[in-house]
């Protein structure tokens, strides 16, 4: 027997579209999938499915969040400068992702971050001061996550959306999906950026929350660079296009125009409170600063592609916006840059009158039922430190 | 009223009283719906509790558990099964950073109250993989609860136990005792407390220290020994981490000698510390030092030399002589 006969000169079958047309030189500004209201230029753009329209107040409060959040950012980088932080991760450029994504939630979602999502707990009304403590080193983020219904930060990369899956699974089970009740429905948001796209926990997140239907939108940040490695190292295609693998939706929006994101980022959060399960919206934006504060983007990226996004500056197309069309005057923008340099004083303050962590207390927190063994040696540790002269317990 | 159950009985017959004492419970796993689990310790329990409460999970281990920390953070108390033990390290980063810390890290905000249930140790012809004694791994991170169970009425509380702690909790099963023997189970009878340890036959001469499956094995030497006139204390240690020194001590001041028995590598394995804090704790009650027999320090062999390589009677009467010779 012999196998069928094949064509030494026809062409080799081909398995799906040219990759490198799909991860060309065309998606180099998002691509044309890109969802856009609001353009660098500060013109205000439509979209078939996502448009939105916004009243004045929401517009400036978006100007006055980002201004405040960015303000966040450059004044705990001088804090690290100054000694006062161990470490800080900057968000600078990613403003507007975190901003639209951050006010698109309502009171009874709830975040999953990563280590980086200021501007969203600045949305969820968590003061900035409580952020600064895991920098500084004094605790690992002292804030109730139920109250702000604001995860605490996650460090390792990705484990967190598979939480926030789990946490969906359980919103499922509590009868808060799909009831119809705006008060009631409800989602979780998990964040992650573009590095963590390549861990396994975020695969299986995807799986469980497509197997389970789980309401939950993963939102991706995409910075192009997990420290130094670029997005081409982390996939050969689009992020939000890796969703229809899994068997759920995928967007891709501009993350650096705050409108666009907050209307997609509302919609896949609607549509899992709804019931219709899971959504990956990839925020494509820039990382205009390091990693963190120990990071050196110079040995690893180009000046030039850094000032070519700041021509896509967040903020700045929305002042543009506001100035053109009359929605804002000289007062307005006074008075949030006043707010910021407040906010700014009482970080500064507020920093070094964190209290240092004491430390007999690091026992009582490891279990919820403390253990004799750990009482044994906060004893011990106690004599310990006591038996030092002038020691005071 | 008492009947006779096995270790598998015990443990499906916990996991039911459990569900049904609270809504709140969930058992997530591969396999544990329809069939049950490949040892069918969720027999019946999606059938009568909802795909809801019993879940089918994909087969990602991470996955189980991770999803297990964000149901616990929403208020559920989450069982998952881990369908054997050389299948629980792809869930290993979630296990040792977030179900072990949450709690410390949120100074106690968030409670992590999961049970992760491993069929865990050999003897059973399995190919590899499906032999392992990772406790000591577990045992070895702060913010877990390890305990091991070793019979059938303690499978039957003990998961009821492990369910109702606060503090997320390794429960290891020995799995070749699943099916092996039965005991009497009356459920009048008051259970001791779950991190507690147990000396299941008194003795004078010496102290011999198991858990789970070696439990069993350490109970054959006692009874060999006692007819060349040796008397062996057997404590069966059930909890892990915490350990329960008390009862150890208070047998080894008596005994002056003991022996740990364990399937797990020896080298930094629970011997090693129960050693350590003997030593620390009664040394002048020493009259030899303690010895430890355990799984050589090899990769779990091919199931045809198992027996050789599991610690068996012989082992432990041959560690007991060396420690009746000094």
């Amino acid at each position: 027997m012999s196998g069928p006969a094949t064509d030494p000169a026809a062409p080799p079958p081909a398995f799906g579209p040219d990759l490198a047309e799909v991860f060309g030189p065309s998606q180099q500004d998002g691509g044309p999938e890109l969802v856009q209201l609001l353009t660098p230029e500060g013109e205000r753009v439509h979209h078939p499915e996502f448009d939105m329209e916004f009243s004045e107040d929401e517009l400036r409060g978006f100007y006055r969040d980002m201004v405040m959040v960015r303000r966040i950012d450059t004044e705990s980088t001088a804090l690290q400068r100054h000694g006062e932080l161990g470490i800080w991760a900057q968000l600078l450029g990613q403003e507007a992702a975190q901003v639209g994504a951050g006010r698109a939630l309502r009171p009874q979602d709830f975040v999953f971050p990563t280590y980086r999502e200021h501007g969203v707990a600045w949305c969820r009304g968590l003061d900035p001061l409580k952020l600064l403590g895991l920098f500084r080193g004094v605790d690992h983020g002292d804030w109730d996550p139920e109250e702000y219904n604001f995860g605490l930060y996650t460090i390792v990369i990705g484990a967190q959306t598979l939480h926030a899956t789990g946490y969906a699974m359980g919103m499922q089970r509590d009868g808060a999906v799909g009831t119809g009740d705006p008060d009631r429905d409800a989602a979780v948001i998990a964040h992650f950026g573009d590095g963590a796209s390549s861990q396994g926990d975020v695969n299986e997140a995807f799986i469980f929350a497509a197997s389970y239907n789980a309401p939950v939108v993963f939102f991706c940040q995409n910075n192009q660079w997990a420290i130094s490695e670029p997005i081409e190292r982390q996939t050969r295609i689009p992020l939000y296009q890796r969703a229809l693998g899994f068997g759920f939706p995928g967007v891709r929006v501009d993350g650096n125009d705050v409108l666009a994101t907050y209307a997609v980022t509302q919609a896949a959060l609607q549509r899992a409170r709804d019931g219709q399960g899971p959504t990956l919206v990839e925020a494509y934006t820039y990382r205009m600063g390091a990693h963190t504060t120990t990071d050196d983007p110079t040995r690893y990226r180009l000046s030039g592609d850094v000032e070519s996004w700041k021509l896509k500056d967040p903020i700045a197309r929305v002042e543009a916006y506001l100035k053109r069309n009359g929605l804002a005057d000289a007062t307005f923008f006074d008075e949030v840059a006043g707010e910021a340099n407040d906010l700014g004083a009482r970080l500064r303050d507020g920093v070094k009158a964190l209290p240092d962590p004491r430390p007999l207390d690091i026992f009582g927190v490891v279990y919820a039922e403390e253990t004799d063994e750990l009482r044994q040696q906060h004893d011990e540790f106690a004599a310990y430190l006591d038996s030092f002269e002038g020691a005071h317990a | 009223m008492s009947e006779k159950i096995t270790l598998a009985k015990g443990l499906n017959m916990g996991l039911r009283k459990a569900m049904e004492a609270d809504p709140k419970v969930l058992v997530m796993g591969e396999d544990v719906g329809k069939l049950g689990g490949v040892f069918r310790i969720t027999d019946g329990l999606q059938k009568d509790f909802g795909e809801d409460r019993v879940i089918d999970s994909p087969l990602a281990e991470s996955g189980i558990v991770g999803t297990a920390v964000g149901m616990a953070m929403r208020g559920y108390r989450p069982v998952v099964e881990i369908q054997f033990d050389g299948f629980v390290y792809p869930a290993y980063d979630q296990i040792v950073c977030q179900v072990a810390k949450i709690h410390f890290r949120s100074k106690g905000r968030i409670k992590m109250p999961i049970v992760i249930r491993i069929p865990f140790g050999g003897g059973i012809g399995a190919v590899e993989h499906h032999s392992e004694s990772p406790e000591a791994q577990f045992a070895h991170t702060p913010g877990l609860k390890v305990v091991a169970c070793s019979n059938p009425v303690d499978g039957y509380w003990m998961i009821q136990q492990a369910i109702a702690c606060d503090d997320p909790v390794i429960f290891l099963e020995p799995k070749r005792q699943y099916h092996a023997d039965k005991a009497d189970l009356d459920d009048s009878v008051s259970p001791d407390p779950l991190f507690t340890s147990r000396v299941v036959r008194p003795g004078q001469d010496v102290t011999v220290l198991a858990y789970g499956p070696t439990v069993k094995t350490a109970m054959k030497a006692a009874e060999a020994a006692s007819g060349e006139g040796r008397s062996l204390e057997v404590i069966d240690l059930r909890t892990l981490s915490p350990l329960d020194m008390e009862p150890v001590l208070d047998s080894v001041r008596r005994t002056g000698r003991a022996v740990v028995v364990h399937e797990a590598h020896v080298n930094l394995g629970l011997g090693a510390e129960l050693a350590a804090r003997i030593t620390e704790q009664c040394f002048y009650n020493l009259e030899s030092p303690v010895l430890r027999v355990g799984g050589f320090d090899t990769p779990y062999p091919a199931s045809r030399m198992e027996e050789e390589w599991l610690p068996d009677l012989d082992r432990v009467l041959d560690a007991v002589d060396r420690t009746l010779s000094y």
